[in-house]
């Protein structure tokens, strides 16, 4: 049997049984993984020896099967697990060790869950493309001369290319939904609260998410239940009740209000994704849902809005990179100021720069009003526009990306036009509202599309019943890319 | 913007290249961002934070943390008890 190709609650079921072995199905993905990570570059680190010793350590354990007992999780190079090489793909946090698990690593190990690898990235989260990476880019599975989209593109690659059962990632503006997406999987962004920040890399404090890739919508049901609810270590994480987000998993939409906001089906929308979204939402219009158009009026401003808010927050945050407490830092200084102009000129990469450049600008005394002021306002248009819009409807359907996967180096020189890849995701990062991107479809060159789903804040299970409604009645999220 | 003067804030050191080929992508990000100025924003409150965060409050106990040497185990310079920097003090 293929194990490495089983979902997360086949594997389980298996390993209940007594049919499979977490070590097994760690073999085969080893075989796997090997087989393919030559060609698709989704893990930039990867030590067998320790997935091993944690496997050892479980078997061991067999007496307390945790709700992931024996699964494998791909982790995004930004979340901190204890002693293993967390860099952002950045050269600036080489063989930087935490001395700390992220909260949610601490939870994924308690439940037995085996952390396998650790997944390529933009730097510091910094693109939709995975081309930023220390590491080199992170290929498409269903085209190797494409990108994976980004920055999660190594944990949605992964999960494509079946090197791993799950994956985390996390999500600024798109950064989980758009490489699901891309890459035909199942990516979910939580409401902003709902999964603790605690030992996530900080890219922008406010609108960081950390969620889960998987191949169905019940991993991600399954995956959403240990990661989820509060945590003393981030005052941002609210103490809302988490729900058993596998009993949402129901096959019903019948009388659901869909919304179709109007400004996304605009120009730079490829034809064969519209045509791939709108035959989603005749399916569900056929199973019973009711599909209306919307209007979210201030989308046309979301992505300007963005990188203001996205840059002044990072400038802040990154300002912790400074050759001092870890990680890197180059010679030939002479004082203080200089050690820090030359380590972080020469340890961060180009888009990091940019991004930290820009939010400076946004911040700095003579423009704070100009820009970050006016964009704080702007973001409350934004979200007030999701605000009316829920009022007449349960959730909202769009693309998850304007455009199928492109090719590597195509937008690389173009941070506008890169930026703008990330269209339909952004405002929702704004609004800190819950959406997920499901397969629904391939265009002619056997190209993965995504659909969105979004709902009101901490409505995740009316994404789980939309999104498993619409697995139930079809093939997509079953195609798998030949490698 | 004066891209020189903005490095030297966040402390970056860059190439006479970077420096011309930011400039140029970056009077494009701006140009692009300039349309947030067509809307009128006067009577509309900020928000920086989505949800409506209160302070959390918790016990002032005692609880274990990084010992000294776990702490400075990243550290690229380190000097006895302490991280170790270019003199600041003449």
């Amino acid at each position: 049997m293929e194990l490495y190709r089983l979902t997360a609650h086949e594997l389980r079921d298996l390993i209940d049984k007594k049919k499979a072995a977490p070590k097994e199905v760690i073999q085969d993905l080893f075989k796997r993984i090997e087989q393919t990570d030559k060609k698709v570059k989704a893990l930039c680190l990867f030590d067998k020896k320790d997935v091993l010793a944690q496997c050892e350590q479980l078997e061991k354990a067999q007496a307390k099967k945790g709700r992931l007992f024996g699964i494998p999780v791909v982790i995004k190079d930004n979340i901190c697990v204890q002693g293993q090489d967390t860099t952002c793909s950045s050269r600036i946090l080489k063989g930087f060790q935490p001395p700390y698990d992220a909260t949610c690593i601490q939870r994924l190990k308690q439940e037995g869950a085996i952390i396998l690898a650790k997944a390529n990235m933009d730097e510091f989260a910094f693109g939709s493309s995975c081309e930023t990476s220390c590491y080199g880019p992170t290929h498409n599975p269903w085209d190797l001369k494409r990108i994976p989209g980004g920055s999660s593109g190594g944990s949605a690659a992964a999960v494509a290319a079946d090197q791993t059962t799950l994956a985390l990632g996390s999500d600024t503006g798109g950064s989980i939904r758009q490489p699901a997406g891309l890459c035909g999987v199942v990516g979910l962004k939580p409401t902003y609260g709902r999964v603790s920040r605690y030992g996530l890399i900080a890219f922008a404090s406010s609108l960081d998410q950390i969620g889960p890739l998987t191949k169905d919508v019940q991993d991600a049901a399954l995956l959403m239940n240990v990661i989820s609810g509060a945590d003393p270590n981030d005052s941002t994480c609210v103490d809302t009740p988490v729900p058993d987000y596998t009993q949402s998993l129901l096959n019903d939409v019948h009388g659901l209000k869909l919304g179709v906001p109007k400004e996304y089906f605009a120009a730079g929308l490829d034809t064969e994704v519209k045509n791939g979204v709108e035959q989603a939402l005749k399916l569900f219009e056929k199973l019973g849902a009711r599909v209306q158009e919307i209007s979210l009026p201030h989308t046309e401003y979301a992505v300007a809005d963005y990188y203001i808010v996205a840059t002044a927050e990072a400038s802040s945050n990154l300002a912790r990179f400074d050759g001092v407490q870890y990680g890197y830092r180059s010679c030939g200084f002479n004082d203080l100021l200089q050690m820090y102009r030359k380590t972080r000129g020469s340890g961060f990469g180009e888009e990091a720069k940019r991004r930290i450049i820009l939010g400076t600008y946004a911040l700095s005394s003579g423009y704070y009003d100009a820009y970050y002021l006016r964009a704080l306002k702007v973001r409350r248009l934004i979200k007030q526009d999701f605000d009316r819009a829920f009022q007449k409807c349960d959730a909202i359907i769009t693309p998850t990306s304007p455009t199928v996967a492109f090719k590597i180096g195509e937008r690389i020189d173009d941070p506008l036009a890169m930026y703008l890849s990330d269209i339909y995701t952004i405002s929702v990062n704004l609004a800190g509202l819950p959406a997920i991107s499901i397969p629904c479809g391939f265009n002619r060159e056997n190209l993965p599309i995504g659909l969105q789903i979004i709902a009101p804040p901490f409505a995740e299970e009316m994404l789980f019943r939309l999104a498993y409604s619409f697995e139930q009645h079809t093939q997509w999220h079953k195609q798998r890319p030949k490698l | 913007m004066d891209i020189e003067y903005v490095a030297k804030l966040a402390r970056i050191e860059l190439s006479e290249k970077e420096k011309a080929k930011f400039s140029r992508q970056l009077k494009d990000i701006l140009a692009y961002i300039e349309q947030l100025k067509q809307l009128n924003t006067d009577s509309v409150e900020p928000i920086s934070h989505v949800l409506p965060l209160k302070n959390v409050f918790r016990q002032d106990t005692l609880k274990p943390s990084l010992t000294t040497e776990q702490a400075l185990n990243n550290a690229p310079a380190k000097s006895e008890d302490s991280f170790s920097v270019p003199r600041i003090i003449e």
